[in-house]
């Protein structure tokens, strides 16, 4: 049996010629990301802004609008109701209450009742109460890990190879959180705690496959001293293409099989994961590797300095 | 790489045998797992609260009322100590406002004297810097202000929440048989996690009174108008009913405090069946509580709970055998959660509920079936795509992918890891990922194999370059874990635990495991030529 060959052997795609053209179209669609946060927001669950949410599976299709009826009798304040995962399954969110957690207690308790009594069958499967206290903590957590994250893989990038290597990862990075903070802004789905991991995942998986890259590309430049560098670069990403190809693939189908078989709980993570694959392989061909020409690597830039005074010494 | 020495095989052999060994019981199902071999190990993968259905509590300490409360201490303390305690010093004007505790000291000529009891009042925080816990000063020439300090305060803090954590403890799972959580978090807050409660209501009424009982004598004197007003004759201080129907004045010394009870339950009133709560005192409680009563006979006497009056019975006969009862309106419930609280001793400080996480116990297995599920299906999906892209090499790689799933398995149920919802999540990524590193070797030898190196110098150069990119990927995903674990709480705790140990472990069977089985082939059968 021949084996299955994803990208066929010695290919010479000449992917710098779009540099300037995928340059552009990056921009806009980082900006483009940026300016959907800005002008839509983000769906920020009870994680982020405080609140209880109230997760029940019915043993029937209800009707929203009734629900929603239901449950302003009980006075709780605004409830926003959304249908989640599953088809029966709905999540009844309930503002942060004014009179502290005594308040909240109720409020739970009350809805847990009118469910009951209501929709006899129903099962309510979860239950979350955050305070604006916690709320504001895990938001600023959240936000400092995923800046903590990009910047010390930035910095472990920077030792590992050369400062423009590690402004190429930091840029990279930072394209792909704004492309996946403006997916959950389009989409409007719920970002909650999964997706900051998500999005950590992500900055941990994107720079996985720029790295091999940078690898192969400071191999090249170590190897073909008198070569171009956008020469170079084009026969290190197409060395590492099928690479690039069969572990992106690898990963998107265990995902996909998650996605479609998987709990429904985890749908916004493993979404925000498989997106981010593709985003993170787009980006590190054409943003952590153009970067690279931008700044100016060349050949000599992984000599050591005196090596460096030896070789200006020779010319 | 044909070099591969007897002892490394062996080695590599033993890691993953015990790494087997330790996944096995996690896979289990209940009935064979009791029949597994004593002699072989036995921990087991806990699942997470989200999986398993539970409750999550964060606690916070209220810190004002911690202090208020302190304060109090030390005023009774400080009262014992120079109205009690030869010689007497005569004091006045006891005041406690902003944190600080002053009071008059009416003889001049005492003022030195009482300065120096104060002192040896205060305790040495840290050795080091000889820091105490208050600070004593003079002000105005006769008056002593006592503040605490900032180690002090941190230090009665520390103190408090340890043993709240204790108490907490002990109300949740009085017998001590439960597999709750009960966890200090930073300085201020504890965590509790109870599994399989799905209303966690009666779980924070337990958490929720501090239940401090103080047995106070009512203050006949006070004018009832005055005391509507909420003003309290000098000694006394006005107190609401429980029940809300409105407030009494009672003298501001406690008699008999709950600190002294040896024991609580849930009883009934022998006369009118109604629920109430046993209490038995040690024996000094005892003692002071008949004296109390002996004195105040036919005078009623406020069973007082969290500065509210449950009930003010009358003293009808000196009560001597250290046995009493709290009446007030209980529900056999009610009465049964005051006695659990009283029992497991007060809370040092008030907590309140700040965070809370319900999960109920269909969920949770719904998702596991759909998640073993899951699972399983994206392992077989990797499978044939590394068999059908990599043949003989995707076989290893498989073999290496299964040695790998299950190694991840072992070491969580070695450090009794929980598996959370995100964790599934984690695990299948890991899955798709784990192979990156075969998929680096094998691409380098196809690559080394077309530059025209022979089988063994193309397998040799494979490995050896690829290990530097299979290194620094691997770090950047470390990182990011890291960071998330350090963060995270919870379930995504449990993705970065599957991430990270899952990073450890794919990398190890595709640097070591892989690359044996490959050797030990090439040196059976010495291939011309790789199909790859």
């Amino acid at each position: 049996m021949p084996l299955l060959k994803l990208v066929p052997d010695n290919t010479n795609i000449n992917f710098m010629r779009w540099r300037n053209l995928a340059l552009v179209l990056s921009i806009i669609a980082t900006v483009a990301s940026l300016a959907l946060v800005g002008v839509k927001g983000l769906n920020l669950g009870v994680d982020f802004v405080g609140g209880q949410m109230i997760r029940a599976t019915f043993s029937q299709k209800i009707d929203v609008e009734q629900l929603r009826g239901n449950v302003e009798t009980l006075n709780l304040g605004e409830a926003s109701i959304q249908e989640s995962g599953g088809a029966r399954t709905y999540q009844i969110r309930l503002p942060k209450p004014d009179g502290g957690e005594a308040a909240a207690n109720r409020a739970a308790s009350q809805v847990r009742a009118m469910l009951g009594q209501k929709y006899p069958g129903s099962r309510v499967d979860s239950v979350e109460t955050v305070s604006g206290k916690v709320s504001e903590e895990l938001a600023t957590d959240g936000a400092l890990s995923i800046a903590l994250a990009m910047v010390g893989i930035a910095i472990y990038i920077w030792f590992r190879f050369e400062w423009q290597f590690g402004v190429g990862a930091l840029v990279t990075l930072f394209h792909d959180v704004s492309m996946t903070l403006g997916f959950f802004a389009l989409t409007q789905l719920q970002v909650d705690l999964n997706v900051v991991a998500a999005i950590l995942t992500i900055v941990g998986y994107s720079l996985n496959d720029t790295v091999v890259i940078y690898d192969r590309i400071r191999e090249n430049l170590r190897k073909f001293r008198k070569m171009a560098i956008v020469e170079l670069l084009n026969t290190s990403l197409n060395e590492t293409l099928s690479r690039t190809m069969v572990t992106s693939l690898s990963i998107l189908l265990a995902l996909g099989v998650l996605l479609l078989f998987g709990p429904d709980v985890i749908f916004g993570l493993t979404i925000a994961i498989f997106l981010g694959i593709f985003v993170g392989t787009y980006s590190s061909i054409y943003i952590s590797s153009p970067i690279l020409v931008w700044l100016g690597v060349k050949p000599d830039s992984f000599l050591r300095s005196d090596d460096k005074e030896e070789a200006g010494a020779r010319a | 790489m044909l070099d591969f020495p007897r002892w490394k095989v062996w080695s590599i052999s033993l890691v993953i045998l015990i790494g087997i060994l330790l996944a096995i019981p996690s896979m289990l199902p209940a009935d064979l797992k009791a029949k597994y071999p004593k002699f072989l190990p036995s921990a087991t993968i806990s699942l997470g609260l989200d999986l398993a259905g539970g409750s999550q509590l964060l606690l916070e300490a209220d810190t004002a009322d911690a202090a208020k409360q302190r304060l109090a201490a030390k005023e009774e303390e400080v009262t014992q100590e120079l109205r009690r305690n030869e010689p007497r010093i005569d004091i006045g004007d006891i005041s406690t406002s902003d944190g600080r505790l002053s009071f008059m000291v009416r003889s001049p000529t005492q003022v030195d004297a009482a300065v120096e009891r104060m002192r040896a009042l205060t305790q040495p925080v840290d050795g080091l810097s000889g820091q105490r816990d208050w600070d004593v000063q003079v002000v105005d020439s006769s008056r002593i202000v006592l503040s605490q300090t900032d180690a002090g305060m941190s230090k009665a803090l520390k103190d408090a929440m340890t043993v709240a954590r204790d108490v907490v403890r002990r109300r949740i799972d009085p017998q001590g048989t439960k597999e709750i959580t009960v966890i200090n978090q930073g300085q201020r807050r504890i965590l509790v996690q109870v599994p399989g409660v799905e209303d966690p209501e009666a779980l924070k009424k337990l958490i929720g009174q501090t239940a401090r009982l103080e047995f106070k004598l009512v203050d006949l004197s006070a004018d009832p108008v005055q005391v509507q007003q909420g003003r309290a004759p000098p000694g006394s201080q006005i107190l609401p009913l429980a029940d809300g129907t409105g407030a009494m004045a009672v003298k501001r010394r406690a008699m008999v405090t709950g600190e002294q009870l040896v024991d609580a339950k849930q009883t009934f009133d022998q006369q009118n069946g109604q629920p109430v709560v046993s209490i038995r005192f040690n024996a000094a409680g005892a003692r002071r509580f008949g004296r109390v009563t002996q004195e105040n006979v036919n005078k009623p006497f406020a069973i007082i709970l969290d500065e509210k009056i449950l009930s003010a019975p009358n003293i009808n006969e000196p009560i001597l055998g250290g046995q009493a009862q709290i009446s007030g309106n209980f529900t056999v419930e009610t009465a049964n959660q005051l006695a659990v609280s009283l029992a497991s001793g007060k809370l040092p400080v008030k907590l309140n509920v700040i965070e809370e996480r319900t999960v109920g116990p269909d969920l949770g297995k719904d998702s596991i079936e759909k998640g073993v599920l899951a699972s399983v299906a994206a392992t077989v999906a990797v499978i044939l795509f590394m068999m059908a892209t990599y043949g003989r090499f995707g076989v290893y790689a498989t073999l290496g992918l299964i040695v790998n799933a299950l190694l991840i398995l072992g070491i969580m149920a070695v450090f009794n890891a929980s598996l959370t919802l995100p964790g599934i999540a984690g695990f299948v990524l890991t899955i798709g990922a784990a192979v990156d590193a075969n998929v680096l070797i094998n691409e380098r030898i196809r690559e080394e194999q077309r530059r025209g190196r022979k089988v063994i110098d193309a397998l040799e150069t494979g490995y050896k370059e690829a290990q530097t990119a299979i290194f620094d990927a691997n770090i950047t995903n470390v990182i990011a874990a890291t960071i998330m674990w350090y963060f995270g709480s919870g379930p995504i705790r449990g993705f970065a635990v599957v991430l990270l140990i899952g990073i450890v472990t794919s990398v190890f069977t595709a640097v070591n495991f892989t690359r044996m089985l490959v050797a030990l082939w090439v040196r059976k059968n010495r291939p011309r030529a790789l199909k790859l």
